[in-house]
């Protein structure tokens, strides 16, 4: 299944050739022209019957991990975060070090040496280590370096019937969203980017559409869900299984409402399920594409995902196809819908 | 060139963010002598170029020409100055500093707050907030508004020192250092052969978010950019990798282009100079953090000075580190091959 | 010189949270579009208006956007939930009136707290008075956004009302726009998204890229009992930015717009801002750099229902503006 090769390739935010060269290779019979930025952006766009308008659509490649910042005297090594990962997440995984990937674990003190207070409090990032077997800071840098990337070890499942779970849903959902959409036909040109770098800033985006200069944008993320146990109804960002979240307003951009009408509309005349993001917080890389150059009416459609941003997310596969069909049916709709 | 001496003038020169013009003259006099061309843009950041043999591609070079600093806010009704900061001052490091006011000519001034008797002893506990110093020159109210008004600037007085082991001292070494490191690269080009352009540029504003970054960035369109600013070294009490004395850190992560990168390592080591690695896993919080993304994207170093008690007014580094920074970019800029679009790919 | 207090009270009142700027866009095309050349409109929503000429090119900036807030869930039994747009001190909404697009008006209630510091957007809803979620859906949907309520009040000198941010930079371009003279060819940007971000300014002045460009904005007062020491008072004049977190205006700049102030003796104050930023922000570090000032209408309580600003000011910004494009 294209979404388990997608997830289970090791590539964070600074490090996308292996997933970049993975999603070259799946879409070039598809397009007319493919080639890669200065920042990493793979572009592959596909002409189409009419010359306008130009609709750029855009998923990161990059998944947020970690990078070894040093290596002690005992041979562990100390860790940084590669965007944003919550650091209470992170005790009592495995983990692959390096591009050779090797072993590491992230250990902790055993319970029954912990003091009272102590079980109360997460452990932050200076006091949490990655034991590769190594005995020595000599021996430990013989097999990795400083500013190694370090990886989720975390592999694709199917959950229950319909459910997925792997890492970096957020946003291989999202690239795959788009593979699909670059197999059909339009009447429009299209570009579809996959950008570099979101994870830590939105940077990849913004060069992206600098270079292609689309007339109307739409992001596809794997966003927030919050629809677990005991949460709070009016803080539950979206839900699985109640089709593709749009967005409203985030902490990078604050979308037109009048398209978002439309396409509202576009879904309900077509019968797709839709939901709104419901919450403020967060970004993407629409935060950087609406305001390159002389400003781009952008949008964004994402899958919900629970757990993001950890080592096991979960996602809902109708939602998943739901969202193809919305992002194709907006692209289709583009003109007789007057989007831009 | 004598390079201390350089570094001397800079650290004790005054070009606080948004105000750098009083440094123009004397970084224009000394950059003068060993580039072909000296050139500033709308922004106001200076553009040093060292043409190459072949000229079709462009390497920039970017230190930051501004300090952090103090500026007038108010005047009060006793002639005491009211003030704000500009950039990332440490509020800690100002109670009784001589501090120089720069405004229709520089007047000397100490920074001053309620003596400690008349304090409670609870607020002996707290560090003193900016809100409740002053500075004190000596005049009335009437006196002062004749030669200082909102907006004026204000620098720390602080000699430059040199301590044992070829340590040097003083405020603004951030990131004076890099500007001297950047002389040091353009002399030893002199000795080498290298095809492209090079400009050193003298960067504005970098303190307050890199700004002259953003903006020289767009003028030179660079074909490859190296951000020189200065990193946190080892020193007591905390656990850092980087040490002073153990030459240029090079920085590596996402704000790094893997070629760049690669580049400046291979060239360190090709020409037997101590380096040492600097992982950067986010934001380098430098000139490169904004070059990188500038236009159509640039691919982007970062080779930095380790440094001590970084914005404070004695901030500390060596000056090896400062010439080995040099020569590794001279090297690097040396070393790079005639086309480099295929050496850039990814 | 006599400010048209309706004009000024109209635009305040007009509805306008961030991304819905449209009926205040209106209202000022009806005012100016006799004395523009031509009217656009951009990718992000901005209205530019130019005045031809031949001189230099510079672009006036005023947002005409207020903060606001967004309905993001709605209860069973007809309450909504929100999130902010913009700089909005939740601590000081409760109890205060909030107004949608559609006229539909609402009061917002917090849930029960034992402490006042756990006042956040999240244990705070807005009533509408609806029964249930089926009667609130008739007049608001999640995505809607509503302004706060405050009414226009006229004392003496001075002058009470919501959004004096940015109507009332707004109101000073507006007046300029009428009455300037000059060979200089200016474009007025009425700019979207600034509480959010000052995100409509950086893309009409990429498309502009004028030579020069001035901000329009508010500032706070160092006026009131034991406030943060600032030098800027009610009714001392237009406030000449030297600082603020977006920019500090080249020193050069702001010994021109000194200078101009001093020969035609419009009274002015100097400001430095140490929290916040305007357009000038984005603008000065668009396309290789851009020379800007910002002129500031002094104003009390900024983002609060009742702004507060002195008419004598109002006049000075007016003056100032008008001689800084005419140079």
């Amino acid at each position: 299944m294209l979404l388990k090769e997608l997830t289970e390739i090791m590539s964070a935010s600074g490090d996308e050739k292996e997933i970049r060269e993975k999603i070259k290779s799946i879409v070039e019979p598809y397009v007319d022209n493919v080639y890669v930025d200065k920042m990493g952006n793979l572009i592959t766009c596909k002409k189409g019957k009419k010359d306008k308008p130009k609709i750029m659509l855009a998923a990161h490649m990059d998944e947020v991990g970690l990078m070894v910042k040093s290596v002690n005297e005992d041979g562990t090594l100390s860790f940084s975060p590669v965007g944003g990962v919550d650091n209470r997440i992170l005790v009592s995984k495995t983990v692959k070090v390096g591009e050779k990937k090797i072993n590491g674990v992230i250990g902790a003190k055993p319970i029954h040496l912990q003091k009272r207070e102590e079980q109360q409090r997460p452990l932050d990032y200076d006091s949490l280590y990655i034991d590769i077997g190594a005995t020595s800071k000599e021996e430990a840098l013989k097999h990795v370096s400083l500013g190694d990337y370090i990886y989720f070890d975390s592999n694709f499942e199917i959950l229950g019937n319909d459910y997925v779970k792997a890492k970096a849903l957020d946003d291989r959902i999202g690239c795959n969203v788009l593979i699909e959409v670059l197999k059909n036909e339009y009447e429009y040109p299209i570009c579809v980017a996959f950008t570099v770098q979101e994870e830590v800033g939105l940077r990849g985006a913004g060069v992206a559409a600098y270079n292609v200069e689309p007339d109307f944008a739409i992001v596809v993320e794997g966003t927030v869900a919050a629809d677990v146990s005991d949460s709070v109804p009016h803080l539950v960002s979206t839900e699985l299984g109640k089709g593709p979240a749009i967005s409203l307003m985030d902490r990078t951009a604050l979308y037109d409402k009048k398209v978002i009408d439309k396409i509202v509309k576009i879904a309900e005349e077509n019968k797709v399920p839709y939901q709104f993001r419901r919450i403020a917080s967060g970004g993407n890389d629409a935060g950087k594409i609406h305001l390159t150059k002389g400003g781009i009416k952008t949008i964004a459609v994402s899958v919900p995902c629970r757990y993001i941003h950890s080592f096991n997310s979960v996602a809902f596969l109708e939602d998943f196809n739901n969202t193809v069909k919305l992002v194709d049916l907006i692209i289709k709709n583009i003109e007789k819908e007057a989007l831009i | 060139m004598d390079y201390k001496n350089l570094l001397k003038k800079l650290c004790e020169s005054h070009g606080v963010s948004g105000h750098e013009r009083g440094i123009y003259d004397l970084v224009k006099e000394e950059f003068a002598q060993i580039s072909d061309e000296v050139t500033e843009d709308k922004f106001g950041n200076l553009f040093f170029l060292k043409k190459g043999t072949k000229g079709k591609y462009k390497v920039m070079l970017a230190a930051h020409l501004d300090e952090i600093g103090l500026i007038v806010k108010d005047i009060d009704d006793k002639g005491f100055i009211k003030f704000t900061t500009v950039g990332g001052i440490d509020q800690r490091t100002l109670p009784s500093q001589e501090v120089i006011v720069h405004g229709k000519k520089d007047i000397l001034g100490v920074i001053g707050s309620k003596p400690p008797h008349l304090l409670s002893l609870g607020d002996m506990e707290k560090a003193i907030k900016i809100e409740d110093m002053y500075i004190d020159v000596g005049m009335s109210k009437k006196e002062v508004e004749e030669l200082v008004k909102i907006g004026d600037v204000i620098t720390i007085k602080r000699e430059f020192r040199e301590l044992l082991n070829d340590y040097v001292s003083g405020k603004a070494l951030d990131d004076r250092a890099g500007i001297a490191v950047m002389a040091v690269c353009l002399e030893e080009l002199n000795k080498l052969y290298h095809y492209h352009d090079v400009y050193a540029v003298a960067t504005l504003q970098e303190e307050v978010g890199v700004r002259g970054a953003i903006t020289s960035a767009y003028n030179v369109e660079p074909d490859i950019a190296i951000a020189i600013d200065v990193t946190h070294g080892k020193a007591r009490g905390l656990s850092i990798e980087i040490e002073l004395g153990k030459g240029p850190a090079i920085g590596k992560g996402p704000n790094m282009h893997p070629a760049v990168y690669k580049g400046l390592v291979e060239a360190a080591k090709s020409y037997n100079i101590n380096y040492q690695v600097e992982p950067l896993p986010g934001p380098s919080g430098t000139d490169a953090w904004a070059i990188q993304i500038s236009k159509d994207g640039v691919p982007t170093g970062l080779v930095s000075i380790p440094l001590r008690y970084m914005h404070t007014s004695v901030e500390t580094a060596n000056m090896k580190d400062i010439i080995n920074s040099g020569k590794l970019l001279a090297y690097y800029i040396a070393n790079l091959p005639e086309e480099l679009e295929g050496h850039l790919c990814y | 010189m006599s400010l048209n207090i309706e004009l000024i009270k109209k635009l305040t009142q007009t509805y306008g949270p961030s991304g819905n700027e449209d009926k205040v866009l209106e209202i000022i095309k009806a005012e100016v579009k006799d004395f523009c050349d031509d009217i656009t409109y951009d990718a992000l929503g901005n209205m530019i208006c130019k005045k031809a000429g031949k001189g230099k090119k510079i672009m006036v900036a005023a947002h005409t956007d207020e903060i606001g807030l967004m309905v993001t869930h709605i209860e069973d039994e007809g309450f909504l939930r929100f999130t902010t747009i913009g700089g909005v001190f939740v601590e000081q909404t409760i109890g205060r009136r909030v107004i949608f697009k559609n006229g539909v008006q609402g009061v917002i209630g917090v849930e029960h707290l034992e402490d006042k510091k756990e006042i956040k957007t999240e244990k705070l809803y807005i009533d509408i008075g609806a029964k249930n979620k089926e009667e609130a859906q008739k007049y608001v949907n999640i995505g809607d956004s509503a302004a706060f309520a405050g009414e226009f009040i006229e004392s003496g000198d001075r002058l009470i009302s919501k959004a004096f941010d940015d109507r009332i930079g707004c109101y000073v371009a507006i007046e300029v726009l009428k009455n300037l003279k000059t060979k200089n060819e200016v474009y007025f940007v009425f700019t979207v998204q600034e509480e959010v971000g000052t995100r409509g300014a950086a893309a009409a002045a990429y498309n502009i890229h004028p030579d020069f460009a001035v901000a329009v904005d508010v500032t706070s007062t160092g006026d009131t009992p034991k406030a943060k020491k600032m030098a800027v008072s009610l009714g001392k004049g237009a406030a000449i930015k030297v600082m603020d977190r977006s920019i500090i205006v080249s020193p050069s700049v702001r010994e021109m717009m000194i200078e101009i102030a001093q020969k035609h003796n419009i009274p002015y104050q100097l400001e430095i801002l140490e929290f916040g930023g305007t357009d000038a922000g984005p603008i000065h570090l668009t396309k290789g750099g851009i020379p800007a000032g910002v002129i500031s209408i002094p104003t009390r309580y900024v983002h609060s229902v009742s702004e507060m600003v002195d008419k004598n000011d109002v006049e000075a910004s007016i003056e100032l503006l008008k001689k800084v494009l005419e140079k």
